[in-house]
């Protein structure tokens, strides 16, 4: 009975224990809501980033989101690209170049320590050329140190590195994040627990959250660090993205991943709001060995078929440039080849009945999951229907399916994806790519470029693979992926275009 | 009890047999290489064979099943393919996330819908029964992640008293419970419209029983005889579904994770899907599948306390 009353002073029906319980838990709750959150200190960044990075170590591994975190914050090359795509003198203070170009001697900065105190020593350089070239390299970018025949260290801060044949890029490529400097001490361990020379330290890693840097004192150019901590933030939803940006949360979201909601930041003072160039070009692939696209009639009518205008605003809200070849316009060999093959469906009916396809044709679209590529595959489809080509669109998870079928198996008539790495004209010579395109003509033109220190000789040359590209459409070329960048207005420092995938936040500050 | 414990462990170490099985074999079966997707569209022959081999892809299928079912059974779970640290040290940083996140949600949820279902059945068919099952459609129909949106634009983007998402972690333990709450909330909304029906329901059977025309019929009020008679035999399947919801919650909360930014158990699923991280996914999976198990398990002893016709088992 007793119970019974002390259930009626409550009032309410249910066990009194329970009702206390949850009252007191939510009270507790509502208590901690209330004190607002901290603003953010003048000497601290918090960027945001789609993607989390697997590993932290860019000469292990292919992935975008490494390089994003890592690149010339917590590792440095010989050498670096700045954000114009040039190369300059980083680790190395200066370098030759011998007549017949074979020989490269790099003097080597000094007073240079790694962030567990190791000093920087020509030793290292061997040391890090001499793995990422080795058996057992999973070095993603691995053919950059394929001309090395040898590499000698005749004192501490001199390099020579001797190459088998000339290589045009060789010094362009050093600035990569697959040829950054690591130590024989640290190198195996990069992977979680990075040590490089740069700017900023690792301190720790919430997975699934954010990376800590914080800055490194003892760095070579410390006056020129302005800020003391950085944190990156994963957040893959576009809509979260957003959200962070106002709640100010994050001050910087280098590559928003909405464009439509790009707009809405441009006429925020309280705001930057840039649309730069990646170095990824949008290509819908073609399987050049599969009949009918082995004939370049049929490829060049796909081509014509295309409004690059329409994808471009339907698939990025107007962002974007049209390309008309695989090449980047951050880079300074880049020609305008959009207008070789232009939107002229006339044309492409012409070319689909010489080529015996005058009463239609149909093919699949294997579309990875990505926004750009499935809105991108909806307009191709509606765009080429009216050629008379019938496009069936394939989902394909990207990256696991994609990779295998179309990338590894050439299981495909026709895909969609953007190639972000820099310069990467050569992979349409390459043997066994998904493009299965062979053309001697290009090949030689790739291998003669490769062989060409001269720079004006080079930038000829890829001028002339663009165009020879843009007349053979082993592949749709669409648009350059654009970089839409958001963030405090009073943040400085920050890349507009990124010639290399990275967030170099080595010269960023706050300006009132 | 013992026998129960007994049958219980017995279930748990052949469904747990089962399911590794499965998992191995499903993800045999998927397209998709961990090793081709960490060199992308840069892969080579001579590069991509070096990461199998450095991930361990390189050696028979039997025998990588053998090597992780012998390392999970003497509690070794193995490293991340992708992250390179420990698997065991990855999950139990998000169950700390994610066990908080789902005992809030079912904390609100409870707190919500237990007294707006006994509400509702005690006014059965008049407006306040008619309000809660309105609130309990309107909850059922709103999809968890929208409403999640729809709070970090008021909380945070318009008011400005919580941050949009992300995790702080435990060591500011005011600041962690903050950073749950609204997705607590958006977890829970749902839930608790299902709850509330269940509820109501379960009590309107119960006041349909002859035992509770007894309990009226030798004097008591309908209040009384509700609150000493009807709640207790009406809460079993409550705690049924709130078993259920558990699971649910902790397997199920990846899209509300995303929203917020939640480095949770969901997400590091998800990601590990995408990766083909495979050692994470099938410890993960077989993580998920313990779980189910022994919450259904501590149902059953919930049973048993509010029934005590159950416990001869």
């Amino acid at each position: 009975m007793g119970q019974v009353k002390r259930v009626k002073k409550q009032g309410v029906v249910m066990k009194p224990s329970m009702t206390l319980l949850s009252a007191t838990a939510l009270a507790a709750v509502l208590a901690a809501v209330l004190p607002l959150q901290a603003q953010a200190q003048e000497d601290e960044l918090v960027l945001g980033m789609p993607i989390e990075p697997p590993n932290l170590d860019p000469t292990s591994a292919a992935p975008v989101a490494i390089r994003e975190v890592t690149w010339l914050n917590l590792y440095e090359g010989l050498v670096q690209i700045d954000r114009n795509g040039e190369v300059q003198p980083l680790l190395a203070e200066s370098w030759e170049v011998s007549e017949d170009g074979l020989t490269y001697t790099f003097q080597l900065r000094e007073g240079v320590t790694f962030h567990d105190g190791s000093s920087f020593e020509a030793e290292d350089v061997k040391f890090a050329f001499d793995r990422a070239r080795s058996p057992d390299s999973t070095n993603a970018q691995k053919q950059i140190f394929a001309p090395i025949e040898e590499i000698e260290t005749p004192d501490d801060h001199t390099v020579v590195i001797t190459l088998s044949e000339p290589s045009g890029n060789f010094l362009y490529y050093l600035g990569w994040g697959d040829a950054v400097i690591v130590a024989p001490e640290s190198a195996g361990t990069n992977q979680t627990d990075p040590v490089g020379t740069g700017p900023f330290k690792f301190d720790d890693w919430v997975r699934g959250d954010r990376v800590e840097l914080s800055r490194f004192e003892d760095y070579w150019n410390a006056d020129a660090v302005h800020l003391d901590r950085v944190t990156f933030r994963f957040i893959n939803d576009a809509q979260a993205q957003v959200a962070a940006l106002r709640a100010g949360d994050v001050h910087a979201f280098p590559n928003l991943g909405a464009p439509e909601l790009f707009a809405e930041f441009s006429g925020d003072e309280r705001f930057t709001a840039v649309a730069g160039n990646t170095e990824g070009e949008i290509v819908a692939g073609l399987n050049n060995q599969r009949s009918p696209f082995d004939d370049v009639r049929v490829r060049q009518a796909l081509m014509h078929g295309i409004d690059r205008s329409v994808l471009i605003e339907g698939a990025y809200a107007g962002f974007g440039q049209p390309i008309g070849s695989h090449f980047s316009p951050n880079h300074p060999a880049y020609v305008d080849t959009s207008g070789v093959l232009p939107y002229d469906p006339v044309r492409a009916r012409e070319l689909l009945a010489e080529a015996g396809h005058g009463d239609g044709l149909s093919l699949t679209l294997k579309t990875p999951q990505m926004a750009y590529a499935s809105r991108s595959s909806e307009l191709i489809a509606a765009l080429l229907a009216d050629i008379g080509v019938q496009v069936e669109i394939r989902p394909t998870e990207f990256p696991a399916q994609w990779i295998e079928e179309v990338f590894s198996n050439k299981d495909y008539d026709m895909t969609i994806v953007a190639h972000t790495e820099p310069l990467d004209i050569d992979i349409y010579q390459r043997d066994g790519y998904y493009f299965q395109y062979e053309n001697p003509e290009f090949k030689a033109l790739i291998e003669e470029i490769s062989v060409t220190p001269d720079e004006a000789e080079r930038f000829e040359l890829y001028a002339q693979a663009q165009q020879t590209l843009a007349e053979d459409v082993p592949a749709l070329f669409l648009f350059q992926l654009p970089k839409l960048g958001v963030w405090d207005a009073r943040l400085e420092g920050l890349w507009e275009s990124t010639p290399m995938p990275s967030n170099v936040v080595r010269d960023v500050r706050w300006v009132e | 009890m013992i026998f129960l414990l007994l049958r219980r462990f017995t279930a748990l170490a052949i469904t747990l047999l089962l399911a590794s099985i499965a998992i191995f074999l499903v993800l045999e079966i998927l397209p998709g290489d961990p090793a081709a997707i960490m060199l992308g569209t840069e892969a080579r022959e001579d590069t991509l064979a070096a990461l199998r081999r450095e991930m361990g892809l390189d050696r028979p299928a039997y025998e990588r099943y053998l090597n992780w079912l012998g390392g999970a059974l003497s509690g070794n779970l193995g490293l991340s393919m992708t992250y390179k640290v420990p698997v065991a040290e990855l999950v139990a940083d998000r169950l700390a996330v994610t066990f908080p996140l789902a005992f809030l949600a079912i904390l609100i949820s409870t707190a919500m819908a237990v007294p707006l279902g006994v509400i509702a059945a005690a006014n059965h068919e008049r407006p306040a029964d008619h309000g809660v099952m309105l609130f309990s459609q309107i909850g059922v129909a709103i999809p968890n992640f929208w409403f999640g949106l729809l709070l970090i634009l008021f909380f945070s983007s318009y008011l400005g008293w919580f941050s949009a998402g992300g995790f702080p972690g435990w060591d500011d333990p005011v600041a962690a419970l903050k950073a749950l709450l609204l997705p607590a909330v958006a977890l829970a909304l749902p839930q608790a419209a299902i709850l509330a029906r269940v509820t109501r329901s379960s009590v309107l059977e119960v006041l349909g029983e002859d035992f509770v025309r007894t309990a009226r019929a030798k004097g008591l009020t309908r209040r009384v005889a509700l609150r000493r008679h009807v709640l207790r035999n009406a809460l079993i399947p409550v705690v049924t579904v709130m078993g259920m919801q558990f699971s649910f919650l902790v397997a199920g909360a990846i899209l509300v994770e995303n929203v917020f930014t939640l480095p949770g158990l969901g997400r590091l699923l998800f990601q590990a899907m995408s990766q083909r991280d495979l050692v994470v996914i099938k410890d993960v999976v077989l993580l998920f599948a313990a779980l189910v198990i022994v919450v259904n398990f501590l149902v059953d002893l919930a049973y048993a306390w509010l029934d005590p016709r159950l416990r001869q088992g």
